[in-house]
């Protein structure tokens, strides 16, 4: 289950050491926008010994690299993929085959390793007008890519207008990104919500980035993670009506029947789909409460 | 005597027959914005009278002068229950002829009476007083609320000398400390500045790490069987206090839970608390903003108390012995529980028990909130470098890699654990620290002793030792 990404500045060592105990369930480690120039190989050892050192029980790790018009991408997979992160993402994504030269080169380093092939995985993201228009193709282009993360900063100064509260400047990209994402098979994580003092607006945002059929959200604060976790979490209700569904369909087999309708709604195979989905998430959630009362 | 108004400070201490080897003592309700003890030092060197011991319940920066003083010999003991990092960096190095005793803000009233810090000459800052001595401070430009760490003060010191900014006619109806203790009664320009006496407010912690050790804290109270009708509570001022005070307030709330008092050092959301119903009364032994300085002096359910009915141990009984709950912090914790608020890593005085040894005595749970970690040192050690607070004391530590419990107190443990809350042993909170930050060098003792750490009952719990200055 992944609900809430949260960024972390790959320089920060105070900020790493604590990164499983902010709630998010991955946190993606930063060796891009976070880190100047001058401090990127610093960041890239600090990462790599944080992984290392880390257990990181409670969140996945994913490791932001840099952009492929850098000097620095090469060399920050040659000292993480060493240490199996569970997923690499690449920076400003703009076609299948940006996707496939960093494939080609993880490929390599596997070979050299000695580890398992494909078994680091890719999360592109998305933050040119030029990978919007190709999200799908990018999502098709590996069978490393397990999601498409969309990137709004970077995307609305290609699109040269503002990044705003509302959002409706990527409201394109984001419906975009999450048909490409679901045509492909994989999952699809919205944009940062950049305000990190607006409380309410991170509820607002992240409800709506779930109405679109987002599976997440990243946050580059760790105070929007709680509400992603919460907006993105199934409700008692949810909860409530997928075990009704599954208990519908054990009585239906049982009794030979093949037409199940619940509620006065017919039953089918999507809606049984989301039902296990959501069971599925409340016992992690519940595993993950450690069955506390709280 | 028609007023007790004596012209200037220097008549003042003049008639109090001050003279070499006596004591005088301070309270320290203006804090880092304190005139009064260096506006008397002043004096009292410009008078050539030396080797005195100051008995002040605690020291902040703006006392560094104090320092000068002691060089000069003027000072020669301090007696006190806290100093801040800048004076004692100096008293690490050994400036003081003689040894600094800290004691608690229970323990030092304790003293007073008993006749063990006998205290000569008290120099009361006085937010306002009438002319034969009346005096509060909940009023005046330099309004500070409770005073009260300088009960004991007036009560027992041989003569009492109040120095106020705010003279108002006789009488002043609304008094904290009664005329019938004080000798004399001096006016000034300013007792000091209200920037430095309270803060415009104390804020909650956005630090999110902070706020999931408050969250921690405020589950374990949840869970120790103690929140219900009748609950009594203290924490600091701290971001991370606060905090916990806050998701504690949400669940008595939510819950409807009565509690009985709170207890301090109060803030503003201690104030917001009583007014939410979460508590019958405020018990106030210092105000720490300008919030709970308005609420005691127009809520009559928020109550002056002094330094004796808050701690003392030799007091028939005081509030304390009927909490509940505190919440405290510490520079180091070792696998014993024993807690250091004294001194920090390099071995240099940086604070002092305060409350701190008192409350986690009276309290039926005592809870230290501290991160595993700071400024790459771990939190968790084999033997704190100085004992402030013994480890018998204490019931819980609550870091944000997990909550130790007390092996003393099993039924906590239990009790957190049921609830599914993260209980880990005390050393393996050390292992983990360890493992992110290393294994600190143990730090090599001084050469001389600068100070003793006394407990509450007036036993040493601890001696510190010199440091050479590090830079």
């Amino acid at each position: 289950m992944r609900r809430s990404m949260l960024f972390l500045p790959g320089n920060t060592p105070n900020i790493i050491i604590n990164g499983d105990e902010l709630g998010a369930d991955a946190v993606i480690l930063d060796l891009e926008d976070a880190v100047a120039p001058s401090e990127k190989d610093a960041a890239r050892i600090l990462v790599r010994n944080a992984i290392r050192l880390m257990k990181f029980e409670k969140s996945e790790v994913l490791v932001r690299i840099n952009s492929m018009d850098s000097e620095y991408w090469k060399s920050d997979l040659d000292e993480i993929v060493p240490l199996k992160p569970d997923v690499i993402m690449p920076p400003k994504m703009s076609c299948a085959a940006d996707v496939q030269a960093i494939d080609a080169y993880i490929t390599k380093l596997e070979s050299s390793l000695g580890i398992e092939s494909n078994s680091v995985k890719l999360m592109p993201l998305i933050e040119t007008a030029l990978g919007v228009e190709n999200a799908f193709q990018i999502a098709m282009a590996s069978r490393r890519v397990c999601a498409l993360q969309l990137g709004g900063e970077d995307l609305t100064a290609d699109l040269r207008c503002k990044r705003t509260r509302e959002g409706n400047e990527i409201d394109y990209a984001r419906k975009r990104l999450v048909c490409a994402a679901r045509a492909a098979g994989v999952d699809a994580y919205d944009t940062p919500f950049t305000d990190v003092n607006d409380d309410e607006g991170i509820y607002a945002d992240t409800e709506y980035a779930k109405s679109l059929g987002f599976t997440g959200k990243a946050s580059i604060s760790p105070r929007h993670v709680t509400a992603i976790n919460q907006v993105f979490s199934p409700s008692q209700e949810d909860i409530d009506y997928a075990y009704e569904v599954m208990e519908a369909i054990r009585i239906a087999k049982e009794q030979g029947r093949g037409a199940i309708s619940l509620r006065g709604k017919m039953i089918d195979a999507p809606i049984v789909a989301r039902a296990q989905q959501t069971i599925a998430m409340a016992e992690e959630l519940l595993m993950m409460a450690g069955g506390g009362n709280e | 005597m028609s007023n007790k108004i004596v012209k200037t400070l220097r008549e003042a201490i003049e008639l109090s027959g001050l003279k070499e080897g006596m004591t005088i003592s301070f309270h320290h309700h203006l804090r880092n914005g304190d005139y009064v003890l260096n506006m008397v030092m002043e004096e009292i060197a410009a008078m050539n009278i030396k080797g005195l011991t100051v008995n002040a319940s605690s020291l902040f920066d703006t006392h560094l002068p104090l320092i000068d003083h002691a060089r000069n010999h003027v000072v020669t003991k301090l007696q006190t229950n806290y100093m801040s990092g800048a004076i004692g960096r100096f008293i690490s190095q050994g400036v003081m002829e003689e040894l600094v005793e800290f004691r608690t803000h229970g323990g030092r009233p304790s003293a007073v009476e008993s006749g063990v810090t006998p205290i000569d000459v008290a120099f009361i800052a006085a937010p306002v007083s009438d002319t034969m001595g009346n005096c509060t401070g909940k009023y005046g430009k330099s309004a500070c609320g409770s005073l009260g760490y300088a009960f004991p003060d007036a009560m027992n010191a041989k003569k009492v000398i109040v120095i106020t900014d705010s003279l108002v006619p006789y009488p002043l109806a609304d008094w904290s400390i009664p005329e019938t203790y004080v000798d004399y009664v001096v006016a000034v320009d300013a007792i000091g500045d209200p920037n430095g006496i309270v803060s415009g407010t104390t804020k909650i912690t956005r630090d999110p790490i902070g706020l999931i050790m408050a969250s921690s804290a405020a589950r374990v109270i949840r869970h120790s069987g103690l929140l219900k009708d009748g609950f009594s509570f203290q924490t600091g001022a701290g971001g991370a206090s606060l905090a916990a005070a806050k998701f504690l307030k949400d669940i008595m709330l939510r819950e409807n839970i009565k509690g009985s008092f709170g207890l301090g050092g109060i803030t503003g959301y201690m104030v917001d608390m009583l007014k939410a119903g979460c508590f019958q009364s405020l018990l106030d032994v210092q105000c720490f903003d300008l919030e709970a300085v308005e609420s005691i002096r127009s809520n009559p359910k928020h109550q002056e108390i002094s330094a004796t009915h808050y701690a003392s141990p030799s007091a028939k009984s005081a509030v304390v012995d009927s909490l509940d709950v505190v919440i405290l912090g510490a520079t180091e914790i070792d696998t014993d529980f024993n807690v250091n608020v004294h001194t920090d890593s390099n071995g240099f005085i940086m604070g002092g028990s305060g409350g701190h040894s008192d409350t986690a005595a009276g309290a039926k749970l005592s809870m230290i909130i501290a991160p595993l970690s700071r400024a790459r040192l771990p939190i968790v050690t084999d033997r704190v470098t100085c004992i402030s607070t013994p480890g018998k004391d204490i019931d819980v530590l609550v870091t944000q890699k997990g909550i130790a419990v007390n092996p003393r107190n099993k039924e906590l443990g239990e009790r957190l654990r049921q609830a599914g809350l993260p209980v880990v042993d005390i050393h393996e909170l050390k292992r983990i620290a360890e493992r992110i930050t290393g294994v600190p060098q143990r730090l090599e003792k001084g050469e001389r002793a600068v100070a003793k750490v006394i407990y509450r009952d007036g036993t040493l719990l601890d001696t510190i030792y010199s440091v050479s200055d590090i830079g």
